[in-house]
């Protein structure tokens, strides 16, 4: 165990924890944060991603020792209350099916749009293809990213 | 008749608040028109809430909350049924508070989520609960008033009697409207005259969903409650021998490790008990990421399982269940349904003197198809917390039908049922999954053991390997054709691992004189169940296909060619029981073709193939246009014609019908569950491929057939003509018929 010292959406916030922790479990069971998902743990779904100094990582796969400084942001910090344009453009083209992939595809598009305000369709295809949905909402991602670049 | 009064206690309020991840589930438009914090802190005490049916609870101050009755898995029920009551009670959509209903047969009906049936079999009761509250109230107000009863009107959440000018809302007669008999045989709305019914609206789960709040049971989480996880047999035909946990112990967070039986030897399965292994190795700690680790310093001896016998009680119907001993490979299940389908068969049903038929034949087309196991992969993995006393039992996790699992845990815990909650979840999918419960009489088991709360959490690679997977299938198709190239019998012999998936009485049964269907099967110990539209999904595949190839050899277009079968069903239907409606099912390849521009010589570019189905009550057809994109086929397009009688949301509608094709696409390019000497050679993402938004197409219109049919279904009947509209797609577009799905597999293993 070890004594970490994180960044989590603009909070510090201590946890004691084994080093070897992916953030993903430290947010979701020791910081009370579930809006992060467990999908499959071997960084091939996207339904863990988080932000980190504002690029999108697979938190399932990264060691809680190896975050140091750099800045984690959720979805709990994305915004207080779904106002987020990317949020906003999820409401407005009633994305989710289960809903349960949606958090992180909803944070890899604000990490895309973030750096890339308007992204060609294969840029979109790119930034998107690691999150899986097995509900196939896939046409409204597309729709919703599009929308949020707009709205920026 | 008694009086209803509010039974739910301010815990049980409290507790489905909870539930819904700490605060009521509410609307988001009403969210941002009202302070509802303000609102809701006053309205705390259940002993404000007046109960009109078991559907529909009112304030005094006019809060309308609707209880959404079924199990979510993202077919948005949670929506669209309160819809259906807030059209009859007549109420403003915006206004109304949705919660999700606690595990109550008696007073909110069945429950259950699956053969797409929530609409269905919630359709009547739904509006008869709302247009019996709405009478209450109007009773209610005519008795208060003095007026005549016919006289007094209702319109948005207000009670209105014109002569007298007086006025007042649901609120104001809440109370006194509980207190009166609920009225049987109300008249319902001309459906016609519907306000929220068949108007698109949002999902009310969408902003929580959004901002990531805990809905899903893998959220759960409550002071002192442990984790639990399971290690299984590294095969199926393998079960414990020993164990050794003395290093797993040491590790840190670990609280316990033990072995227990799910169920008792000679233990009566219900229909859904359906378990894959028996002797559980549980490992117990505080997180889970302490418990994967602590797996890992497990030290385990396997031994291969003998022969099994098992009582099964499907509904009342007893069977008697023999699984094999053995370590099974996929090579060796396709050999083996290879050759048990040259045996006789046992005959299904049978029209004219197809034999004869056969050997008069001027020309017989046989064609085998084939698919493989398929896991459900829902994206939240298989979990339920479970908190078991020597009292009572609390089981909050993501279940498609409490009411079947109810009487096992009643039965293996021993407590009368009145002593078993059960919360439903929102569920990260069920794809028929989840409508089996050994993950929560699992739970239940650990935490009696325990005595403690804890949530028993599945890794992917637990959920992938020990699945309750769609079955393996294959059927052979005949058709002969007269010298004339007309068609004179038609022959399907289906089989599977451990089913066979004939639906003898379905198209194109009634539209051949001479027709023959058998069916066969072959035991396994790998555990199957339903996946979304069971038996339907492959026959789809196949005998759509084969149609396909049938009307080439014909020389006839894919459509005339059903259109003409299913007109010779309708005129001079053959043999009886033809469970289809020829005239849906005609009409959704009429609005698909119309829709699609079949023909049209703008979509030459495309390699375009077509199919349709009937299942679960409704119907639907697609076109699927394949480009090849990167030197591989490509689904660009989708146009699906759907009917399902009246649509209750129709986005929320057309979202569960483009993620049907994009789920059938994806698992006819690449599904396929493997084994390997009882080994599942595919335990997560990594070697399982999933569609991805890059192979989704660009573009899947949806269309719905304009009727006033009472609602037939939505959730599997666009799934199943997928596979076969791709199957004839990838023909246009590589010149190859296919026969062994996964298709791209298939395609790629045997290049032109
Ligand atoms: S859980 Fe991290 S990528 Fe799947
Ligand atoms: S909405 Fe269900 S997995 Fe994406």
């Amino acid at each position: 165990m070890a004594v970490y010292n994180l960044k989590v959406n603009g909070k510090s916030r201590q946890v004691d924890v084994d080093p070897t922790t992916p953030v993903l479990w430290v947010l979701r069971e020791h910081l009370n944060m579930p809006g992060t998902k467990y999908g499959c743990g071997v960084s091939m779904c996207g339904a863990c991603t988080i932000h980190l100094n504002g690029n999108a990582v697979h938190s399932c796969q990264l060691p809680v020792s190896s975050v140091g400084s750099r800045e984690i942001t959720t979805i709990e910090g994305l915004s207080e209350n779904g106002s987020h344009p990317v949020q906003k453009a999820w409401l407005e083209h009633d994305v989710a099916q289960c809903g349960y992939c949606q958090t992180g595809q909803i944070m890899t598009a604000a990490a895309l749009l973030r750096t890339n305000p308007n992204p060609t369709d294969a840029q979109i295809e790119a930034a998107m293809n690691g999150n899986i949905c097995r509900c196939g909402t896939y046409l409204r991602i597309k729709d919703a990213v599009k929308s949020a670049a707009k709205q920026k | 008749m008694e009086k209803i009064k509010t039974t739910h206690s301010r815990r049980s309020f409290l507790r489905s608040s909870m539930l819904a991840g700490g605060g009521l589930m509410i609307s988001f438009n009403w969210l941002s028109e009202f302070n509802l914090s303000d609102k809701i802190s006053g309205l705390d005490t259940a002993e404000q809430w007046n109960e009109l049916t078991g559907y529909i609870k009112i304030t005094p101050e006019n809060v309308i909350k609707i209880l959404n009755p079924n199990p979510e898995f993202g077919q948005n029920v949670m929506t669209s049924l309160p819809m259906i009551v807030a059209e009859e009670l007549d109420v403003e959509w915006q206004k109304v508070v949705i919660e999700m209903g606690p595990h109550d047969n008696v007073k909110l009906g069945p429950q259950f989520t699956g053969g797409s049936n929530s609409v269905r079999m919630y359709w009547k009761p739904l509006r008869d609960a709302g247009a019996a509250a709405r009478h209450m109230l109007i009773d209610a107000a005519a008795q208060t008033w003095n007026v005549p009863i016919e006289e007094v009107t209702t319109k948005a959440g207000m009670i209105y009697h014109e002569k007298t000018g007086k006025s007042g809302t649901y609120g104001d007669f809440a109370s006194k409207a509980s207190g009166l008999a609920i009225p049987k045989g109300v008249k319902l709305k001309d459906v016609q005259n519907f306000k929220v019914v068949r108007n698109s609206q949002k999902n009310v789960e969408g902003l929580k969903i959004v901002t990531g709040k805990p809905l899903f049971s893998l959220d759960h989480n409550q002071e002192g409650m442990l984790i639990a996880m399971i290690e299984h047999p590294p095969a199926f035909g393998m079960k414990l021998k020993s164990f050794d946990a003395s290093q797993t112990l040491k590790m840190p967070g670990i609280k316990d490790v033990f072995s227990l039986k799910l169920y008792e030897d000679g233990f009566e399965q219900a229909g859904f008990d359906t378990r894959t292994f028996n002797d559980l190795l549980v490992v117990v700690g505080n997180t889970t990421w302490e418990v994967m680790n602590a797996r890992k310093k497990l030290s385990v001896q396997w031994e291969p399982t003998t022969e099994i016998k098992e009582t099964k009680n499907m509904f009342g119907r007893k069977q008697d269940v023999v699984i094999p001993a053995g370590l099974e490979s996929s090579q060796s299940h396709y050999s083996k349904m290879q050759a048990r389908a040259k045996e006789p068969a046992t005959q299904l049903r049978k029209d004219g003197d197809p034999e004869t038929a056969f050997k008069n034949a001027a020309q017989v087309i046989e064609r085998t198809y084939t698919a493989p196991f398929l896991a459900h992969n829902c994206m939240e993995p298989m979990n339920c917390f479970a908190h078991v006393t020597d009292e009572k039992a609390l089981l909050v996790g993501p279940h498609q039908a409490p009411g079947w699992i109810e009487p096992t845990l009643s039965k293996i815990l021993n407590l009368p049922a009145d002593k078993i909650e059960i919360q439903m979840t929102r569920m990260g999918g069920g794809f028929g999954l989840r409508a089996y419960g050994h993950y929560v009489t699992e739970a239940a088991l650990i935490s009696k053991k325990v005595k403690a709360p804890v949530k028993l959490v599945y890794s992917r690679e637990d959920d992938m390997t020990y699945g309750i997977y769609r079955p393996m299938y294959t059927a052979t198709y005949r058709a002969a054709l007269d010298a004339n190239k007309n068609l004179i019998a038609f022959h399907v012999k289906g089989g599977g691992i451990p089913e066979h998936p004939v639906h003898a009485n379905r198209f194109p049964a009634g539209a051949v004189d001479n027709y023959l269907a058998e069916g066969w099967e072959l035991s396994s110990n790998i555990t199957v169940g339903a996946f979304r539209a069971p038996g339907s999904n492959f026959n789809a595949a196949a005998e759509q296909s084969f149609l396909d190839e049938l009307a080439e050899a014909m020389g006839k277009d894919p459509i005339e060619f059903r259109l003409e079968l299913l007109k010779r069903a309708k005129e001079n239907p053959v043999g009886k029981n033809n469970d289809y409606d020829v005239d849906r099912y005609a009409g959704v390849l009429k609005l698909v073709k119309e829709k699609s521009g079949w023909n049209k010589p703008e979509n030459k570019k495309y390699s375009r193939g077509v199919a349709a189905y009937f299942c679960h009550n409704s119907y639907a057809a697609h076109v699927v246009d394949i480009v090849k994109r990167d030197d591989q086929p490509y689904v660009e397009r989708v146009f699906s014609a759907i009917d399902c009688g009246i649509v209750i949301n129709p986005d929320a509608a057309t979202n569960m019908v483009q993620g049907a094709v994009v789920d059938g696409i994806g698992n006819a390019f690449y599904g396929r569950l493997s084994h390997k000497e009882g080994v599942a050679e595919q335990n997560n993402f990594n070697r399982y491929r999933m569609i991805r938004l890059r192979e989704a197409p660009k573009k899947i219109e949806v269309h719905f057939v304009e009727n006033d049919i009472d609602p037939t279904g939505l959730g599997e009947p666009p799934f199943p003509p997928v596979f076969g509209a791709v199957a004839n797609a990838l023909y246009k577009n590589t010149g190859k018929r296919l026969y062994d799905q996964p298709y791209l597999e298939a395609l790629n293993n045997n290049p032109a």
